[in-house]
């Protein structure tokens, strides 16, 4: 039982960066942006979110500083996707390359450095609980702050004004621009609130996960979390539940080599992608479910022809 | 992707390079060229090789000028950027990654007068030597010590891919380990990847939240290290003194000292002495190094260590002495008997009492 409770821990810690950058992602895409930059922003929100807590020792400025950063990341792909009309798949995927280079840039004084990881809170009484107290009441804030987030997006998305008009520019910007939104004034806010997340998502990384700066560091996770929003099918709560699915196979799968159980470490390893890969193919199986779902604009470029 | 991005960092990172050199005197300085597989940045591997590069500078002085390129993939890129470095008049070029074997072996056919070094690899060529640490003879030591420091006789081990550098490791720290406690047992992770401290830091979780009180680890970051000081369990630094992430857990680090080489070796170049040859150094030579002995290591404990580190190093004790049976049993070493180094660098299998099965 103890064992359990300290495995689904590694779970939520695990899982927490994904949390951050799908759901940032999500609200991208909902507005027909596809910004494969994701891995980009998160690499780096890590290293301002890392440096900047190093130098001013404290969190909330770090990771502010993540996330305006990550935002910043976003406005140029917006900037370029948006304003120049480029491809958004290239542009994406160069935003990537760009963040992984300027961050082992910025970086190279930070190698070797180690912060103090953030407190985890102690709510008198009800940490103290058995297995509940652990499991709900004694993380750190940002893991707290993420729930909020997938919460806060799922009743933007379902329920203000705002997050319609946001859905309606996603579905069909023709439309939306003809009764008098702006197609992209919601498109670029969408973005730097989807790199903010991200960036937050990287800091979580190299501040509390493993309070330290490596080289790529993110190792890819930007990737997962979009693979997570397409398996959400643009849902906040499925991707919460998918970015957890694939914390949880990554810790058991670790678990399981540490009890010595006699399968191959490479299988192992694979798991977590092998069973993204899986629930992905399972959901897209029904062609008419996941085009209802996908927003019909999705990484199509939008002009005013007049 | 992490090819095209290696490739974008590599392509220019040659660019400096080309310019660096079009600006360099052509006094009579010897020039040293170096290649290193990750960034210097990794406080690991790379790292380690950099700081050997710091004391070849710091022994010639004004006599020597140093080149490095961090960064370079194994494949296609290294072979350009090893031929680059000879092209531009290097007098000597170490390579320091098991993928930069055939490129360095291609090169340096083409350029029979540069000197190359390749580190970890077993090829070698008229002007192409091979070195390597033998980093197992400070897996012993460090097995030792677990076994005396783990109150649960559960060590934790987080290791990379199944190569025989690896497996020696794990080996050669069992041994030691079950010599000292018989009850020992270790749990073995493999994370298939050699830095991504996210995975590291919740590998080693996993291992304490099972109830491994002394960790150990084959990869590079100093994740693992971290996490122990965070949960309060003891580790051992890889490949450099890892005891700024964990001054508490920390209990010694098995530290790359290649400078003492390096400088021999460039002033073998200079002397016109250099010969191709194999160097597989370890404790006595100075390329394997023990980072000082925490004070949590109880005395005796911390002498018992320091007296096999010096028995080592002056060769009395080899941490692979028979008798030694596989992990099936079947014998590998008679009583007495030392592993052969053809034996250890090829080594593909568990000893008898290491629990699991190993990755092909």
């Amino acid at each position: 039982m103890d064992l359990l409770v300290l495995i689904l821990q590694g779970v939520i810690v695990s899982a927490t960066s994904l949390v951050f950058a799908a759901i940032g992602e999500l609200v991208v895409e909902r507005a027909g942006v596809l910004n494969l930059g994701l891995e980009g922003m998160m690499v780096l929100g890590a290293i301002a979110g890392f440096a900047v807590t190093l130098d001013t020792g404290s969190y909330v400025v770090g990771i502010a500083a993540a996330a305006v950063t990550g935002a910043i990341a976003a406005s140029l792909f917006g900037f370029l996707t948006q304003i120049l009309l480029s491809n958004q798949v290239a542009t994406g995927l160069a935003l990537t390359i760009f963040g992984l280079g300027l961050s082992a840039l910025l970086g190279q004084g930070y190698s070797g450095e180690s912060t103090e990881p953030l407190a985890k809170i102690h709510i008198f009484f009800l940490s103290d609980i058995p297995i509940v107290g652990p499991l709900m009441f004694s993380h750190d804030p940002l893991v707290y702050l993420s729930l909020a987030l997938a919460v806060g997006v799922a009743w933007f998305l379902a329920k203000t004004r705002t997050g319609l008009i946001l859905r309606a520019i996603g579905e069909n910007h023709d439309a939306a621009h003809a009764i008098g939104y702006s197609v992209v004034g919601v498109r670029m806010a969408a973005l730097l609130f989807g790199g903010a997340c991200a960036g937050v998502g990287g800091a979580y990384l190299s501040t509390v996960q493993t309070p330290l700066w490596v080289e790529n560091i993110t190792a890819g996770r930007g990737w997962i979390a979009l693979a997570i929003v397409v398996f959400s099918a643009w849902r906040p709560g499925r991707a919460l539940l998918g970015a957890y699915l694939f914390g949880g196979v990554t810790i058991v799968q670790l678990h399981v080599q540490g009890f010595g159980i006699d399968i191959e470490a490479q299988y192992l390893s694979m798991l977590p992608y092998l069973v993204t890969i899986l629930v992905l193919v399972l959901i897209s199986h029904d062609k008419a479910r996941i085009s209802l779902n996908a927003p019909a604009c999705l990484a199509k470029p939008f002009f005013v022809s007049s | 992707m992490k090819h095209i991005i290696r490739k974008l960092i590599t392509g220019t990172a040659t660019v400096a390079l080309a310019f660096s050199i079009g600006i360099a005197s052509a006094a009579a300085k010897t020039k040293v060229g170096f290649v290193y597989v990750g960034p210097i940045g990794d406080h690991g591997w790379s790292y380690a090789h950099n700081e050997g590069r710091l004391a070849v500078e710091k022994a010639f002085g004004d006599k020597v000028k140093t080149t490095y390129v961090e960064n370079v993939s194994e494949g296609p890129d290294a072979e350009r950027v090893i031929q680059q470095l000879a092209q531009s008049g290097h007098g000597i070029i170490f390579t320091t990654s098991f993928g930069f074997m055939n490129p360095t072996l291609k090169v340096a056919k083409r350029f029979p007068k540069v000197k190359f070094e390749h580190a970890t690899g077993f090829k070698r060529a008229e002007n192409v030597a091979t070195y390597s640490g033998r980093f197992y003879e400070g897996r012993h030591v460090i097995g030792l010590i677990a076994g005396k420091m783990t109150k649960t006789n559960t060590i934790g081990y987080i290791a990379s891919f199944p190569i025989p550098e690896v497996v020696r490791g794990i080996n050669a720290a069992y041994l030691a380990a079950r010599s000292v406690n018989p009850a020992v047992k270790f749990k073995i992770i493999w994370v298939s990847t050699w830095v991504d401290p996210g995975k590291e830091a919740d590998a080693a979780k996993a291992l304490i939240d099972q109830g491994a009180d002394v960790l150990m680890q084959h990869t590079d970051s100093p994740a693992a290290i971290q996490t122990a000081e965070k949960k309060g369990v003891f580790a051992f630094g890889q490949a450099s003194d890892m005891v700024k992430f964990g001054p508490k857990a920390q209990l010694t680090a098995i530290v790359d000292d290649w400078g003492p080489y390096y400088v021999s070796r460039v002033k073998a170049v200079m002397d016109g002495t250099w010969k191709s040859q194999d160097t597989w150094d370890g404790i006595g030579p100075g390329m394997v190094v023990m980072a000082p002995f925490s004070k949590r290591i109880p005395e005796n404990v911390r002498a018992m260590a320091a007296k096999a580190r010096d028995a080592i190093a002056s060769g009395k004790l080899h941490p692979f002495t028979g008798p030694i049976n596989k992990q099936d049993g079947s014998p590998w070493l008679k009583a007495g008997e030392t592993a052969q180094d053809g034996a250890l660098a090829g080594m593909n299998f568990y000893v008898e009492g290491v629990e699991g099965s190993l990755p092909k």
